[in-house]
């Protein structure tokens, strides 16, 4: 198994660096604007997030040269909740998701992650050289790498195409390959980079059924970025959208799944969120 | 998106079938027709009395020529030491420069220690060395073997140097990611991802080797093709000239050969998506 992983990047940062935001309040937003929350009748269980976070992101503040893109975010993500990150194109949420991977070491601010990462990438980002039951197996610290990384192929149907080279495979396949690399490794924080963003709608579709089965079973807890508004309400607990460096808005959706994209409050909730990602709603302009 | 149960192995057998040609196809007949002649005519040339012998040989006089020193054991001998001497020399190459290639390409400190002094060598002519070798080695075997390898070094150096350098930068993210660990990363991702460029360094420095080789066995040289040659040169035999310039080249492409077919066992993930 990978080691456990509480990275620490730096703790040392106390003081809230000079800011030039005229609404210095915009980083804490769940005091300054009420959580909106979609409620259904029929839930009971109590929030993930209120049980221990397996992320915690504190001040997190990354600069580039002169650009400012995270201004001091703070993100907990609950153990086994999915959690969508929405924002426009610059907004800094890819380098967030950089940040929790371990990818990025010129942030600063706290960053905390219990258990094992995984990521998918935007591109699958699959060995062109290994094939498909390799690379799911690459790096795998299992008894028996290759039986689990048979059965994770298997649970993302792909089964039949572990011996493919990966530059065969069509861009839904080496999607679930991707997928499948990412939860052998039982992770506990998942982290999702745009990976449905280059398929075409109707893979999109069966993608995302697929990792909802995968999420409610195996339970990690997802950071899903995305700029897709309708994939962030269908799929996550709590959807928070990034701009201007910090969260600066936050919806908990309690509909149970699957949800319907035509289902009132999240027809509400989409006005909202597109307003929040500076998209103008119809017939109000 | 197609069905995930799709069988791989149906899949590379009907690209198989659709890329199979005869053997001698139109195109073949027609490209072979004009060397055909150009043999045709040579042969005329010399029968007729046009083309003198101690310039040049007929053809059928070459075959002939071939034919005995294979049976007296002149030709199999000669090619067995040339072979060896660019065996020997293309082999201790083949080392250094990849040796040198990993030692400059997997850290900084390497580099900067190989990187300057191979560069600077590289800029002096190879055959220009031949006065010194023959100064430092004699005239023996040992500045013919040092010639080729030395000759070897350059190309493999450059190209697997920089195909290790030119690993896909977010293939090495997801090493991190995967927390792979150095030596994992060196294994499953910078080598493999740097031997397309190794191959072609590999077959540049082949050429570098047979070319090397036979100016090298120019240099008083007792034995081997190039003394074959040069002793023939001597009696104004060209039809054995010819026979050695022929075996020079049929080893040259016979080592081509040999790389393109490790090319293609080796990169074989390419080839699969190049033919689809």
């Amino acid at each position: 198994m990978a080691a456990e992983l509480p990275v620490t990047l730096t703790s040392s940062r106390t003081e809230t660096p000079a800011r030039t935001d005229p609404r210095p309040s915009a980083r804490t937003p769940s005091r300054t604007e009420p959580r909106s929350s979609v409620k259904a009748p029929s839930r009971t269980e109590t929030r993930p997030s209120t049980t221990t976070p397996v992320a915690a992101v504190r001040g997190l503040t990354r600069d580039f040269g002169r650009r400012r893109v995270l201004d001091g975010v703070d993100l907990e993500i609950g153990r086994g909740e999915f959690v969508a990150l929405l924002g426009r194109s610059g907004s800094g949420k890819s380098t967030l998701l950089r940040v929790l991977a371990g990818l990025d070491p010129g942030a600063e601010g706290e960053v905390e992650v219990g258990g094992t990462v995984a990521v998918a990438f935007q591109e699958p980002r699959l060995v062109p050289w290994k094939r498909v039951l390799a690379n799911v197996a690459l790096g795998l610290r299992a008894p028996d790498p290759g039986a689990a990384a048979r059965a994770a192929l298997e649970e993302v149907g792909l089964g039949g195409l572990r011996d493919a080279w990966p530059l065969t495979l069509s861009g839904g396949e080496a999607q679930r390959a991707s997928l499948a690399r990412a939860l052998v490794r039982e992770p506990g924080l998942l982290l999702l980079d745009e990976p449905f963003s280059a398929l075409d709608a109707l893979t999109r579709i069966t993608i995302h059924r697929l990792v909802l089965d995968l999420w409610e079973r195996h339970r990690p807890g997802i950071l899903l970025v995305t700029h897709d508004v309708d994939e962030a309400m269908l799929l996550a607990d709590r959807v928070l959208v990034l701009d201007g460096g910090v969260i600066a808005h936050e919806s908990g959706i309690e509909l149970p799944r699957p949800r319907h994209r035509d289902h009132p409050d999240l027809i509400a909730l989409r006005s909202t969120l597109l307003d929040r990602l500076g998209v103008t709603p119809e017939g109000t302009a | 998106m197609s069905a995930p149960a799709v069988d791989a192995g149906m899949r590379q057998r009907t690209v198989r079938t659709r890329s199979r040609v005869p053997l001698l196809s139109a195109t073949t007949w027609q490209r072979l027709a004009s060397p055909l002649v150009i043999v045709i005519l040579w042969q005329a040339a010399g029968s007729t009395g046009l083309l003198q012998e101690r310039l040049l040989a007929s053809p059928l006089t070459i075959l002939a020529t071939a034919a005995g020193l294979v049976q007296e054991g002149i030709l199999p001998e000669a090619i067995a030491v040339s072979l060896q001497r660019a065996a020997i020399g293309f082999t201790l190459g083949a080392v250094a420069g990849v040796g040198l290639a990993l030692v400059a390409g997997l850290s900084r400190v390497g580099e900067n220690a190989v990187d300057p002094p191979l560069q600077m060598l590289r800029a002096l002519p190879l055959f220009g060395l031949i006065p010194l070798f023959i100064l430092w080695f004699g005239i023996g075997e040992t500045p013919k073997v040092a010639l080729v390898a030395l000759g070897v070094i350059f190309p493999l150096y450059l190209n697997t140097f920089s195909g290790i350098r030119g690993v896909d930068g977010r293939l090495a993210e997801l090493a991190r990611v995967l927390r792979l660990s150095r030596t994992e990363t060196i294994t499953h991702i910078v080598l493999p991802g740097a031997l397309a460029q190794a191959l072609v360094g590999l077959r540049q420095s082949l050429g570098v080797a047979w070319l090397a080789l036979i100016v090298a066995e120019q240099i008083n040289a007792d034995a081997g093709l190039g003394y074959m040659i040069n002793n023939a040169r001597e009696f104004l035999r060209t039809d054995v000239v010819v026979v050695g310039l022929i075996v020079y080249a049929i080893l040259g492409l016979l080592t081509d050969a040999l790389v393109r077919l490790l090319e293609r066992r080796a990169l074989s993930w390419r080839q699969n998506f190049l033919s689809r």
